[in-house]
This record gives C-alpha cells, sequence and structure tokens, in this order.
C-alpha cells in the first residue's frame, strides 16, 4: 500500500457540486501519508464557508474504506490558503466542456474583467451579471452573441 | 483579553451579520440580490465556524455550544452586526461599513502572530473583497441614482453610521494583543476604513453623516432591542432538539 495506490483511489472523489472536477483537479488535496497502515489525507477549504466540504470529508473516508484501508483520517488545513493557481489544467479543460468558465491565472495584477470566452460558441462578447451565482466559488455571466447565460469559476 | 476572547469576538461579528443577512432570502429586490447576499453570508458563516472553533478550543467548548447555547449576554459582537435590516438600502450601507472595516482587518491579522488567526485570515480577506466590491456598486447606484433612492440611501447610511464606531474601540488588554502582533491595530483599522467609506459615499453623492452619537456594548454583551429575535431563531431549533442528528 503505497501513497501513489491512496492518490490513485482518491481520484473517484469529485467535487458534489461540480460531479466532474476530482479533489485533485480543484487543487484542494494537499497531501496523502501513509503510515503504518494508517492513511491521512490532507485537504484545504476553498471558500471558509462552502458546505461541500463536509461531503468531501466523508467521501474519502469512505472511498478509502471501500479501497480496503480502514484506519483513514482527514485533516484540514487553512494555510496556505486555497487559490484556483492550483487547479490543474486537467480540471480546467473538464470545467469548460461541462458548461462553465474555467478560472484565469490570478496574479500581481488585477484580473481584467470582460473579455471570458463563453464555454458554449468561445465568443469572448461576454459580460458579468454578478459576482456571485449558485455557489461560492462562481459568477454569473452572459453570452451577448449566443445569448447564453454561463457561470465563471471565479479567479480566486 | 486572550486570544480566545479576541477570536470570539470576530466570530460572533461573523456569525451574527451571516444570520441577520439570510433575512433577505426570498426578499431580495431581484434574483441576483438573492444569490448575492446569501453568498455573502455564508462566507460570515464560514469565518465564524472557523474564529469559533478557535476561540472555543481554548476552553474545550466547541462552535455549536458557542453559537448554539450562549444567552444573549454572552455574545460580544458589535451592535451593528445586529442592526435590523431595514429596507435595501440600509442593508447596503451597512455592508459597506462592514465590508470596509473586515478588508483591513482581515489584511492584517493575515500576518498575525498567532498562526491560526493568519490562516483563518488570509482565507476570509480573499472572499472579503468580493463584498466591498459588491457592496460599493449598490451604495454609488443607489446614491447616484433617481430622487427617491438617494434620498433612502442616504437616510440608511446615517442611521447605521453611528454604530460603526464601536469596531474600532480599544481597551488596554487589546492594546497589548496589538503590542503582541496578535491583534490588528483599530485606530489603524480606522483610517483604512474612513478612507473607503469616504471615497465610495463621495462617487455617490451622498455625506458624511456628521452625527457624533456612540452607541456602545455589544462587546460586553450588552446588545439591542431585536437581537433576542434574531438569536431565537438561529438558536431555537438546536434547543427543542438536543443533540439532534440526520
Amino acid at each position: 500500500m503505497t501513497v501513489a495506490d491512496v492518490r490513485a483511489a482518491l481520484a473517484e472523489v469529485c467535487d458534489p457540486e461540480i460531479p466532474v472536477l476530482t479533489i485533485e483537479d480543484l487543487g484542494i488535496l494537499r497531501d496523502v501519508s501513509v503510515a503504518g497502515g494508517q492513511v491521512v489525507v490532507t485537504i484545504t477549504p476553498t471558500y471558509s464557508g462552502c458546505p461541500a466540504m463536509e461531503e468531501i470529508r466523508s467521501d474519502i473516508t469512505a472511498v478509502l474504506h471501500r479501497h480496503g484501508w480502514q484506519d483513514v483520517s482527514v485533516a484540514m488545513v487553512l494555510s496556505p490558503a486555497w487559490t484556483t493557481d492550483w487547479m490543474t489544467a486537467e480540471g480546467r479543460s473538464k470545467l469548460e466542456a461541462y458548461g462553465i468558465a474555467p478560472p484565469r491565472r490570478t496574479g500581481p495584477v488585477d484580473v481584467v474583467l470582460g473579455g471570458l470566452a463563453c464555454p458554449q460558441c468561445r465568443s469572448r462578447d461576454t459580460e458579468q451579471l454578478s459576482r456571485f451565482s449558485s455557489t461560492s466559488c462562481k459568477s454569473m455571466w452572459r453570452c451577448r452573441s449566443c445569448r447564453e447565460p454561463f457561470d465563471h469559476f471565479k479567479d480566486h | 483579553m486572550s486570544t480566545a476572547t479576541y477570536a470570539i469576538r470576530l466570530g460572533d461579528d461573523c456569525l451574527i451579520l451571516g444570520q441577520r443577512l439570510c433575512e433577505w432570502a426570498a426578499r431580495a429586490p431581484e434574483l441576483e440580490e438573492d444569490v448575492a447576499l446569501l453568498n455573502i453570508a455564508l462566507d460570515q458563516l464560514g469565518a465564524a465556524r472557523t474564529l469559533l472553533t478557535y476561540g472555543g478550543s481554548f476552553d474545550g467548548r466547541d462552535e455549536d455550544t458557542l453559537a448554539f447555547l450562549r444567552d444573549e449576554r454572552e455574545f460580544t459582537n458589535a451592535l451593528l452586526m445586529e442592526l435590523d435590516n431595514g429596507d435595501f438600502g440600509r442593508t447596503m450601507a451597512r455592508q459597506l461599513l462592514v465590508a470596509a472595516y473586515q478588508l483591513p482587518l482581515w489584511e492584517a491579522l493575515s500576518s498575525s502572530a498567532d498562526e491560526t488567526l493568519a490562516g483563518i485570515a488570509g482565507k476570509a480577506v480573499k472572499e472579503v473583497a468580493y463584498h466591498l466590491d459588491h457592496a460599493s456598486s449598490w451604495v454609488i447606484r443607489l446614491g447616484d441614482g433617481t430622487h427617491e433612492s438617494h434620498t433612502r440611501m442616504q437616510v440608511g447610511l446615517d442611521e447605521v453610521w453611528p454604530y460603526a464606531f464601536e469596531l474600532f474601540e480599544v481597551d488596554a488588554v487589546l492594546e497589548d494583543l496589538v503590542r503582541a502582533g496578535v491583534a490588528a491595530d483599530p485606530s489603524v483599522l480606522e483610517q483604512a476604513w474612513l478612507a473607503t467609506v469616504s471615497g465610495v459615499v463621495k462617487e455617490a453623492t451622498l455625506e458624511l453623516p456628521s452625527s457624533d452619537w456612540r452607541p456602545t456594548g455589544g462587546r460586553a454583551g450588552r446588545h439591542t432591542e431585536t437581537f433576542g429575535y434574531l438569536l431565537a431563531e438561529l438558536q431555537h431549533v438546536h434547543r427543542s432538539h438536543p443533540g439532534a442528528s440526520w
């Protein structure tokens, strides 16, 4: 039983709100350690109040139990604070295919609003309707070309 | 004042404001605002949970014990957080005053000598940037809007304004925590707060209120009349069904 085995099993744990993303895609899986039959999985929350964290915590335990690891604990760390820069390239592609515009890279300069590509028709003639949407991590947009509303995973 | 008391004060601020904002559910002027206000409430609740968990850890009380089993006089939130929402303008005025305070607060605490507070603040600071942006744009839109919206925005601001100053009160022990690099310096926060709020108020064509009335008492557990009703709604399920789970 190795760390790689545990990580492979954890690929089954997805975000309950955005089921195309695994916790690794999302960048919240911070560490896996295996010592003497005991598995410790360390995760970090996305937003402080995100209710999905409770689900993810119990899903991790359930999946690892199913794979035969009985002694499992899930640790939560706050620091360093999660950023969407930790989302994997694969995660970004999956999000876009799912119809959610992926986060752009954050950095020393402020992200310029507008010009986000519509995940339906690729037009950049889009506008933000609200900085808040159905979950903490998303904002609400619409495309002026194809007229479809869409969510954007906020740059955070 | 110990670090525990400080963490619980900050946690109570977030918990009570979050609870108050939930009253806008299904009542906001438009659907996007329902979503926005409840997202902000959720961010406040998230910060409250980590702060209360940490504050309670010093004497073995968990977040639920602190949130659901304390009585009115044991809550140490600032009065500003518990005030009735009033109309949308008044709610936005309070949101502006709170976000313009919490942004420099979390920024400062991100480098607190207390590692747990620094971790909590490092997450919250990213979230409150959205809250400030949201409140500022509404205060400007309503203030620099119609005669009706301008008037009501000014009234809302005038009503909540005096309560903001409790956030910057200092006592000897808070001074010790500031000196130890654990707490944020209230006088520095007040300067940053006033600069932000003044800029938004000016752009909104509103006037900074001139009242020098400074209601206080929240940190000592003396609350306004409506607070008990808020607590009743927050706590009754937990108290009516002790230990329930599902």
